[in-house]
């Protein structure tokens, strides 16, 4: 994330990498033994944590409760279609706004706040939602959430494309984590991305500068809000349901380990990598033990210990090392990595 | 009219009252030192002043506008810049960085979300010109958590500069400078003087009576004498002072 600002180019290699790599995986992930969803869900993960990393990455702002909007879209989107009757786009439009608007609400109570008070208000406004979800019945279905949620037509305006087959459905999620991912690229190197971490690293100087601290940490929410409600609404589509659990306290957690366990704090790229090897790990993990989350603790533990920046920042000192010829290795100056970390 | 007028300024924390009863007075293109001993309450007195601490009573006023209790970003939007005693910089931004998100061209648009700040050519040579000025140009690529006391000093200076105030209050610039840092910093200033009105607390005496205009004393928080440099030469607490300094 250090770096002076120059000119960045719309569209990287490692994004063109990634999308690649997504957009092949029903060529070879059956080979490796796994399963289509799987990539469609680690996808959906990564767009939940790139969005939650506005937060916690960029703007400083640790929101452990995040997993309330990701819910809110799910069930934003079923509500939508099964009382509205919206189809794709008007459902996922209406979903950006609604994350967007409770998002508002929650940061207008909570962006005067940092640190350890904004990380228990999120908390708390998280189990307002999920109590909610679990206690209005007539709408939210309760326990048992919304059933059948359809994935609509895609309509072009001269051809329908069908998406009820999973393929066709992970190729418009892909095309959605494209868009996304270049406009959260675009975001962090914009005025506004670049202010928001300014405000990270000294509120204080950032107001007498004369930006309106305020209100970007409640744009920040809000924008990282509409991203977790997006990503709710594929979570629901690919589910073809939304149920309470999919806000619930473990969720908001997962998307913090990711986004920390990846290197959030130190790259662009640490949620998705985090992502990657979450639910990885999941799966892989969990076909043989039914303790997988615990041993995945202990690492998370041990990471959070011992390497705070995540694989992303391990990446980065490795390379580090590697561009800093070694008789100048000794001036801690010369790796930008490790002098960012020391301030 | 002048171009900022402090009247009856009372502060306290708690019930220690630091400022009681300060008036000052700066003119349009003028210098003006502010100085006093240690705790005399000058740091709080530029903290009331650009908008930190509301003032307990006492009315603040700045081109004719009534800015008593604006927040800090508001009177920094009419115009009012600082430095800060203790620094106070984006440690994890390069030292070009920190000017540039100082600049007004930037605050304009803090809000673009779509536009790639590092397009901007001209604000960031306008923030080139900056560094420049203070004497970092070939740090401009270092972050300022990594740049040396000296260095975070005149960054700090370059923050305030890059907002292109038409007042900018300095807290102690010279502290820890040395002695070749205070003479750069000095001719910096006589640079900036006449285009822009400047305040400045220094404990640094020489460095003071060469620059300023006018100078005002706090001694327990309130102002016990001002006047130009050579009426206060003969001030009972400045040649208590240490006036060796300045013969
Ligand atoms: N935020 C605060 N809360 C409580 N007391 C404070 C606060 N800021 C300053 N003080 C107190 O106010 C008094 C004046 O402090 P101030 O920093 O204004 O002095 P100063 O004249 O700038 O001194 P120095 O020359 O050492 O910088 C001190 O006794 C200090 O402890
Ligand atoms: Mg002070």
């Amino acid at each position: 994330m250090l770096g002076p600002s120059r000119y960045v180019p719309l569209v990287t290699a490692p994004m063109l990498i990634t999308v690649a790599v997504l957009a092949t995986t029903p060529l070879w992930l059956k080979q490796l033994g796994l399963y289509q969803y799987l990539a469609l869900e680690i996808m959906i993960w990564m767009l939940f944590a790139l969005g939650h990393n506005l937060l916690l990455g960029y703007g400083g702002l640790p929101s452990f409760g995040h997993g309330a909007y990701f819910g809110i879209g799910a069930y934003a989107f079923g509500l939508l279609q099964l009382k509205a009757g919206t189809g794709l786009i008007t459902g996922l439009l209406g979903t950006i706004l609604i994350s967007a608007l409770l998002g508002g609400l929650v940061a207008a109570f909570i962006s005067h706040r940092r640190g350890i008070y904004y990380a228990l208000l999120t908390i708390a406004f998280g189990q307002v939602f999920w109590f909610v979800a679990m206690k209005w019945h007539s709408v939210t279905g309760g326990e048992d959430g919304l059933l059948n949620i359809k994935r609509p037509d895609l309509s072009l305006g001269f051809a329908d494309i069908s998406l009820r087959s999973n393929e066709a459905f992970f190729y418009f999620c892909l095309t959605v984590f494209a868009v996304a991912l270049i406009a959260l690229w675009r975001l962090v190197h914009s005025p506004f991305g670049r202010v928001l971490r300014a405000i990270k690293q000294n509120e204080m100087r950032a107001s007498f500068v004369g930006y309106n601290v305020w209100l970007y940490k409640w744009l920040a929410f809000t924008l990282s809000a509409s991203v977790a409600g997006l990503a709710g609404a594929l979570f629901a589509m690919a589910q073809q349901s939304a149920y309470p659990n999919v806000m619930s306290l473990h969720n908001s957690g997962f998307v913090v380990m990711m986004v920390l366990i990846g290197g959030g704090l130190v790259s662009f790229w640490g949620p998705v990598i985090g992502a990657l090897v979450f639910i990885l790990s999941r799966d892989l993990l969990g076909a043989y033990t039914e303790t997988w989350l615990l041993w995945f603790g202990l690492v998370f533990i041990g990471m959070v210990l011992f390497q705070p920046d995540g694989v992303a920042g391990i990446w980065q000192v490795w390379c580090a090392k590697r561009r800093t010829p070694p008789a100048a290795k000794n001036t801690l100056a010369s790796l930008p990595v490790v002098a960012a970390k020391e301030a | 009219m002048a171009l900022f007028e402090a009247k009856q300024l009372h502060k306290r924390f708690g019930d220690q009252v630091v400022l009681e009863n300060i008036s000052l007075t700066f003119e349009e293109g003028q210098l003006t030192g502010i100085m006093g001993p240690n705790g005399a309450g000058k740091s709080t007195c530029f903290n009331v002043l650009t908008g930190r601490f509301r003032p307990d009573r006492g009315s603040v006023r700045f081109a004719g506008e009534d800015i008593t209790g604006l927040s800090s970003r508001e009177i920094a939007s009419k115009g009012i810049s600082r430095s800060f005693q203790i620094m106070n910089l984006f440690n994890e931004e390069t030292a070009l960085d920190n000017v540039l998100l100082s600049s007004p061209a930037v605050r304009k648009k803090g809000f673009s979300m779509l536009r790639d700040l590092g397009r901007n050519n001209t604000a960031r040579d306008s923030a080139f010109a900056v560094l420049s000025r203070v004497g970092l140009a070939d740090k401009a690529d270092v972050s300022a958590g990594s740049l040396s006391y000296g260095e975070r000093r005149a960054l700090e200076i370059g923050v305030a500069l890059a907002a292109e105030p038409r007042l900018l209050f300095l807290d102690e610039p010279t502290a820890g400078l040395g002695a070749e840092g205070t003479a750069r910093l000095a001719q910096l200033i006589a640079q900036l003087k006449r285009q822009l009105t400047i305040v400045i607390i220094e404990h640094d005496m020489r460095f003071l009576f060469n620059l300023a205009d006018r100078i005002s004393v706090i001694h327990w928080g309130q102002v016990i004498a001002e006047g130009t440099p050579n009426e206060l030469r003969e001030n009972p607490w400045v040649q208590r002072s240490n006036l060796g300094a300045l013969a």
